[in-house]
């Protein structure tokens, strides 16, 4: 009985959202989208800007109401799932900069709190942060301001927060935004090695860039309909997606962009 | 040390370090949401408050505990929405509260706005056994919602909407932080007054964060300056006959540039180091 149950729940889509709507303001974002992301895969999230992708995202972590459609995590419908410690989210950009300063220790261990709480961190705990540090490649800055960071070691960070929960799944809104090549690298290896472990990811990106060979498929959204749903567009097909924008990470190289995160 | 030796002067320090401690506590987590001014607004409201214990012939310090917790969760329930009107609508709330309070006192009997001035600008020689009763319950309840959920508050301070992802119960967090605040303003009315209650939240996170990095480093620092400039203005308000409010705000402020002036060279030491590094790097690729 119990193996059975266990054997539904694997194959069962860790998200699927069915027919889901949503609007901001009076503006429909969302018209009846179906996603499913199963255990152990990656799937990127493309379009070009004001398509919906990261609305979409945010509706799965029910940060956006659906006005209509079913979501599911983990086989839980959304309104019962309380499950947090096992999906660790790194949110666009996050909008204003704080008012006080924060360690790099200090803003990775809050992604911790999915798992402890309101208990007192353990050992456990803080060697969890250690490791999502070192993930990242950020273990030398434990205990620098984040206001000292330059934009894409401020990412890196954001993605060691998520980490830090130990999530089997991770959902990041446009990772790789103002992220600099020799950033992007660190973050694609950081993946690479989660993706290793068995997690299973959903990211919106603008382009698949490096983290391309990692990608099983790829949802294109336009208009807030998906247009395409299987293997991800070949570089050359990616450019002759409809309002494609010509945004290229390589000129980056030459001048990091000023996008700061947290920061600006 | 013979002020010690008074009953109010005793009374008077121990408000003062309570002060000292939960305004700067609950100031840092106003200040990391960029919140700065909600003190300020509801010290107003709290003046309502303040004037309905003299009309009622209640104890001030409770009703304006009261309806300073009110008007916070209000100015709480405005910001969640985060509508543009918004600004408007909190601008309503601070003037209405200060506007109801300087009417009320009037209506008391025998009462002027001039029974209101010691609850505005603060005073050590009016603080009875029973503020000090009330001032300590409620400072207890500060230092147990700042320290004890620290990491906590930090978290939707920093970023509400990953602490949101994170399972935590934000918006009753955020009812606690404003509630807290409210309770702050009350414990602080005494000693600082409500006029510049908002000036102890605010100036003793500012001038910490000078010279730390990190967010518990700040916390810490700023109650330590608190206490320090708490202290000292009621001492000094012991010999030279001000309003304890004003001799405390304008300790702040001196710490403040005391701070300022001894982070600059700490600031340009490190961006020296940081060059340093840089060059290193620089000879490292020549070298490839």
């Amino acid at each position: 009985m119990e193996t059975a149950t266990a054997a539904k729940a694997a194959e069962q889509p860790v998200i699927s959202l069915r027919g889901a709507t949503a609007s901001l303001g009076s503006r429909p974002v969302l018209r009846g989208v179906d996603l499913s992301v199963h255990r152990g895969e990656v799937v990127a999230l493309l379009g070009a800007n004001g398509s919906g992708k990261s609305t979409a995202v945010r509706a799965v972590v029910g940060q956006v109401p659906l006005t209509d459609g079913t979501l599911s995590l983990f086989g839980t419908d959304f309104k019962r799932f309380r499950d947090w410690s096992r999906i660790g989210y790194v949110p666009q950009r996050t909008t204003a900069a704080s008012g006080v300063p924060a360690t790099v220790r200090e803003v990775v261990s809050s992604g911790r709190l999915a798992r402890s709480r309101f208990g007192i961190p353990r050992k456990a705990d803080r060697a969890a942060v250690t490791r999502a540090l070192d993930l990242v490649d950020m273990g030398g800055y434990a205990d620098a301001s984040v206001n000292a960071l330059s934009g894409g070691q401020h990412q890196r960070v954001l993605i060691a927060r998520a980490l830090a929960v130990e999530p089997e799944l991770l959902i990041m809104d446009e990772p790789m935004a103002g992220v600099d090549l020799a950033n992007q690298e660190v973050l694609a290896g950081a993946l690479r090695e989660q993706v290793a472990a068995g997690s299973t990811v959903l990211l919106v990106l603008h382009e698949l860039g490096p983290l391309e060979p990692l990608i099983d498929r790829a949802v294109v959204l336009r208009d807030g309909c998906v247009v395409h749903d299987g293997p991800p567009p070949e570089a050359v097909g990616q450019h002759a997606l409809p309002g494609h924008d010509h945004v290229h990470p390589h000129a980056a190289h030459d001048a990091e962009p000023l996008r700061t995160g947290l920061l600006s | 040390m013979e002020l010690l030796n008074y009953a109010f002067m005793q009374r008077a320090l121990l408000a003062a370090v309570l002060v000292g401690v939960t305004a700067p506590a609950i100031g840092t987590y106003l200040v990391q949401r960029r919140q700065a001014v909600m003190g300020d607004g509801i010290g107003h409201v709290a003046m309502t408050g303040v004037a309905l214990g003299f009309l009622l012939n209640t104890s001030p310090v409770w009703m304006a505990t009261l309806v300073a917790v009110v008007g916070a969760v209000g100015m709480e329930l405005i910001r969640s929405r985060g509508k543009t009107s918004g600004d408007i609508a909190l601008a309503m709330l601070f003037y209405g509260g200060l506007a109801g309070g300087v009417m009320i006192i009037n209506l008391a009997p025998g009462g002027s706005t001039a029974n209101l001035t010691s609850y505005l600008f603060g005073s050590i020689t009016t603080v009875s056994a029973e503020d000090v009763t009330a001032v300590v319950i409620l400072a207890a309840f500060v230092i147990a919602v700042t320290l004890g959920l620290r990491r906590q508050l930090f978290a939707i301070c920093q970023d509400e909407e990953f602490a949101r992802v994170t399972g935590l119960p934000v918006r009753f967090l955020n009812l606690l932080i404003a509630v807290t605040a409210a309770v702050t303003v009350t414990v602080a009315m005494r000693i600082v007054g409500l006029l510049l209650v908002s000036a102890m939240m605010v100036i003793p996170v500012a001038a910490a964060q000078r010279v730390t990095r990190g967010f518990t480093a700040t916390l810490t620092t700023a109650m330590v300056i608190g206490v320090l400039v708490s202290l000292s203005g009621t001492v000094a308000t012991y010999y030279i006959d001000a309003p304890s409010g004003g001799t405390i705000v304008l300790l702040a402020i001196g710490v403040f540039m005391v701070m300022t002036g001894v982070s600059a060279p700490l600031a340009r030491r490190r961006a020296r180091a940081a060059r340093a590094a840089e060059q290193i790097c620089t000879r490292d690729d020549v070298k490839v």
